[in-house]
């Protein structure tokens, strides 16, 4: 009962954090029916450049605030640099998909160069900043915690900014029609950018949640999390932000169930077994809406 | 107000207009009018720089804005209500009247735009809370007749306000039409409804293939021996849409 409900815990904090992640492919799917599969490295890029700042004695919550801006301004770069020109020559979608991933391969190698972070493992000061809390046999540690409030009041942000904010409403517009939406006067090249923005800078704090809590970070780091938050999205309906809070969720809660009764080895393929069985039942996912094509 | 001159828009090798000139004056309401095909839809395109021109120019006050991007346009006071509606329709009534305020930041202002709309259309009013999904086809062009006012545009363009409806709505459509220039509003006018569109306009175009082929004011167009062969076939037909 005890294990459970340790594994219970741990899932729910690591699944908000998946849904941090999550919403950055989200959002951006929403205004560009596009996957952006270079997310994962901007999260990776994220945990290593509040790794870089602490190490020049920044102090650690100043150099997740860097961390966040530079994190934004890099999803956004890679938009600018790499994706907008190919929506302005109109290129076809695989195109746009193989240059996300390219993108991903770029950035990642880039934090792996000898010179710059090299391709070891970095210890990460830990998140853990309040201690733990035993509760019976269970270990609550205050990096779960935080994790957890942290995600909330994040995804509740960006539910206000969607649904109340005059960027949201253009937000919502684009998704739905962009020619339509540029024809109310909205900017929809900067509306875009906003999006990378803050899908980046949500991978950023995941990043420094996630790697705070474990300690650790390599340049690979967000490879397989950007595929599991990526299956988050998906499993929750893509497009749809509070189904990336439920992806994330039965992701991260399902993987840590099956680490503690199935073993370790079981952990990282949960996020895909629930996938699979969820787009049998459901193709849209949970809340996903149904005939979303770009027209 | 607005000057097109010398207008030429290709589809890759396609000429959609091959040089078309026109102007719209403060306080008018011009129509264009031709068949399916004609270049109407492509004109207005290239007016809020949803298509690209080859050569040519068109000025909106006096400044040269070709080319430029959409949402700049529209900032100009270029108000449009695009062929086929194009209403979001899963947001509300009242969030597509808030977009089509979009490039407005002052709060009174848009406030007596929502009941400037709202008095124009009862309906809405009712169904503001409604997503635009819900509505009829002629709910749906109230709400994008009642989008494109919201901005209080200079210029309003208006793309087959009629296409779709039942003969009743569409004369109320022009009605409004009428009573929204009188109010003070610009309008160019596209139309396949031509007997429709002479009624109500000042002056009008008819565009053939591309080009312009007549132009002049619409009652004398509306008796132009070809206007009523081509358009408004024969006297009978147009008594008939009447």
């Amino acid at each position: 009962m005890q294990t459970l409900l340790g594994a219970l815990i741990n899932g729910l904090a690591l699944g908000m954090a998946y849904a941090l992640i999550a919403v950055g492919y989200s959002m951006v799917f929403g205004v560009l029916r596009l996957i952006n599969f270079s997310h994962g490295s901007v999260y990776a890029f994220g945990a290593y450049m509040v790794y870089f700042f602490v190490s020049l004695k920044v102090g650690l919550f100043p150099s997740i605030l860097i961390a966040i801006l530079l994190s934004g301004l890099l999803a956004l770069g890679i938009d600018k640099v790499a994706l907008e020109p190919l929506r302005k020559k109109k290129s076809i979608p695989i195109a746009t998909l193989i240059t996300t991933i390219g993108m991903s391969f770029i950035i990642t190698n880039t934090l792996s160069i000898d010179y710059i972070f090299g391709s070891e493992k970095h210890g990460f000061p830990s998140l853990n900043l309040f201690g733990s809390l035993m509760i019976g046999n269970i270990t609550i540690q205050s990096s779960q915690v935080i994790m957890l409030i942290v995600a909330v009041i994040l995804m509740l942000a960006l539910t206000f900014i969607v649904q109340r904010t005059k960027v949201g409403l253009a937000m919502r517009a684009i998704e739905q029609n962009s020619k339509a939406a540029s024809l109310m006067g909205i900017n929809v090249n900067f509306v875009i950018s906003f999006t990378f923005f803050i899908g980046g800078a949500c991978a950023a704090i995941a990043g420094a949640l996630i790697a705070g809590y474990y300690g650790i970070i390599s340049p690979g780091m967000g490879s397989t999390i950007g595929l599991k938050a990526f299956a988050a999205a998906v499993v929750g309906g893509i497009g749809v932000l509070h189904g990336a809070v439920v992806g994330g969720l039965v992701v991260g809660v399902a993987e840590c169930l099956a680490a503690q009764y199935l073993g370790s080895n079981v952990r990282d393929p949960m996020a895909f077994v629930i996938l699979i069985l969820i787009l049998i039942i459901r193709p849209t996912g949970f809340f996903g809406k149904k005939g979303i094509t770009k027209v | 107000m607005l000057e097109i001159k010398d207008l030429v828009v290709s589809y890759g090798p396609i000429n959609a207009l091959k040089g078309i000139s026109l102007t719209v004056k403060e306080r008018e309401i011009v129509t264009l009018i031709g068949s399916n095909g004609a270049g109407k839809s492509t004109t207005l395109s290239a007016i809020t720089g949803t298509v690209r021109a080859q050569s040519g120019s068109i000025a909106f006050l006096g400044e040269d804005i070709t080319n430029m991007a959409p949402h700049r346009i529209v900032a100009k006071g270029v108000g449009i209500s695009p062929e086929g509606r194009e209403v979001f329709p899963a947001l509300t009534v009242e969030e597509n009247l808030r977009l089509g305020a979009y490039t407005r930041t002052d709060k009174g202002g848009i406030q007596s735009s929502y009941d400037r709309v709202y008095e124009l259309f009862p309906r809405l009013k009712e169904r503001m809370r409604q997503t635009a999904g819900t509505l009829s086809g002629g709910e749906q062009q109230m709400l994008a007749i009642g989008r494109a006012l919201m901005s209080e545009p200079r210029l309003l363009l208006l793309d087959e306000p009629s296409m779709g409806l039942a003969p009743n709505l569409v004369v109320m459509i022009f009605d409004l039409i009428e009573s929204i220039n009188k109010q003070g509003t610009t309008i160019l006018l596209i139309e396949q409804n031509a007997n429709m569109a002479l009624s109500v306009a000042h002056r009008a175009y008819v565009l053939e293939t591309g080009t312009i082929a007549i132009e002049g004011r619409a009652e004398a167009l509306a008796n132009d021996p070809r206007v009523i062969a081509a358009y408004l076939g024969g006297k009978g037909a147009a008594e008939r849409d009447a």
